[in-house]
């Protein structure tokens, strides 16, 4: 029997058919016991991410011009500038969007992999909740983002103050993208397969 | 929900069978606490509402300025959409594109599917290509980020109203009252019952 990914109807499969060719009688997915190759996938995708991290956090993610000074703020000197400056409430946002998780989300994911890869059975309860806890919280990396648009779009062509997106922005937004798609091929179902049998 | 049905948790695998799940109550994996079912109460009509909700509110919230500071004796709105026109002409398209498609495209897709979906089966009548509807808005949920949108409106208030007078335009407030709306609009949708209404 498999469950199908789209509308979760069980579907009884009989050995004979086979198995990467089926489709649910009652949506038309495609369905497949695992997701397809759900481990080198997410492997590569974590790899991506990683890679793409480091530029965003080397180069600018915005330039702002006060009275003709120019100053380029990374990531980090962006956080650190807001702590320094007393609103640390926005600085502790901006860490924990754009840092904390994006770190979060890659370790966990690696460590998911790996105990998957190793065969354990430690845990499952504890490393689905990690699962689920990194699948939610990834979208909330993009606060950034949307913070540099609007400020952007309003502080512009100003004599005093003039505000720029920076290259940074580019791989942040990539790293974001990547770690999502990297969340969602990886198949939670995997951590429960090492468990031979369950008793209630 | 009184027929007996098999579901396999699609978080563990585990199979389960459920006998009957009263109405406002939902079903849990044993094994791993995902949730396997929930039986809304008087779902369509609900999420119904809320979707036609949402959708007026996503019009005014894209029409209208979200903010509008005041500086050197000159005003200056943005709306959602003049945002990404200005990533796009500082020559940033790849995150124009990704702002465009996670604040504004997938948001409004999601409301304008579900809407396709629960006017039909309101009226009895099954949807056209239901199944291929439902396997779009499951694609696209991750992607809408609007909540997330909301709060970069905050930080970016707190960090402007240092520099110049910033004055909340009227797509603010009803950005504000389309996160709770889209929201109740989501978790009000039962895709079990719709599929065993078609």
């Amino acid at each position: 029997m498999i469950s199908c990914h789209n509308c979760h109807l069980v579907c009884h499969i009989s050995p004979l058919n086979n198995p990467s060719a089926m489709a649910c009688p009652r949506c038309g997915s495609r369905i497949h016991r695992r997701k397809p190759n759900s481990i080198s996938r997410t492997w590569a995708l974590v790899i991506t991410a990683l890679i793409l991290y480091i530029p965003a956090n080397v180069l600018p993610i915005s330039i702002s011009t006060t009275m003709g000074n120019s100053h380029e703020d990374t990531i980090i000197s962006g956080v650190i500038y807001f702590i320094e400056s007393g609103s640390w409430p926005i600085g502790l946002i901006i860490f924990t969007a754009s840092i904390f998780v994006p770190v979060l989300k890659i370790l966990v994911l690696i460590y998911l992999l790996i105990s998957v890869q190793k065969k354990s059975s430690r845990r499952p309860l504890d490393k689905t909740r990690l699962y689920r806890m990194v699948e939610a919280v990834g979208r909330w990396s993009m606060v950034d983002i949307f913070v540099i648009t609007i400020i952007a779009a309003l502080i512009k062509l100003g004599v005093l103050v003039d505000f720029k997106t920076g290259p940074a922005a580019v791989y942040f937004g990539a790293v974001v993208v990547v770690t999502i798609f990297a969340a969602m091929s990886f198949d939670p179902r995997l951590i429960w397969d090492n468990i031979k049998e369950y008793h209630e | 929900m009184k027929k007996k049905i098999i579901i396999a948790c699609h978080e563990c695998d585990l199979l389960h069978r459920i006998e009957s799940l009263p109405e406002g109550s939902t079903a849990l994996c044993r094994r791993c606490h995902a949730v396997l079912l929930s039986h809304k109460k008087d779902s369509l009509n609900r999420s119904l509402a809320l979707n036609i909700t949402a959708l007026i509110l996503f019009f005014i919230s894209n029409a209208y300025p979200l903010i509008e500071i005041k500086t050197e004796g000159i005003c200056r709105a943005t709306t959602l959409m003049g945002g990404v026109r200005n990533l796009y002409d500082q020559g940033f398209w790849e995150i124009a594109l990704l702002v465009l498609f996670t604040a504004i495209l997938f948001p409004g897709f999601e409301i304008l599917s579900r809407l396709y979906l629960l006017l039909p089966l309101k009226f009895y009548k099954k949807p056209w290509h239901m199944s291929l509807i439902i396997k779009f808005i499951q694609k696209i949920k991750p992607w809408g980020m609007m909540d997330v949108f909301m709060l970069g409106i905050l930080v970016s208030v707190i960090k402007l109203v240092k520099m110049v007078s910033v004055i909340p335009g009227p797509s603010l407030y009803s950005f504000f009252a389309l996160i709770f709306v889209v929201t109740g609009a989501a978790s009000a949708m039962d895709f079990h019952s719709i599929w065993e209404k078609a």
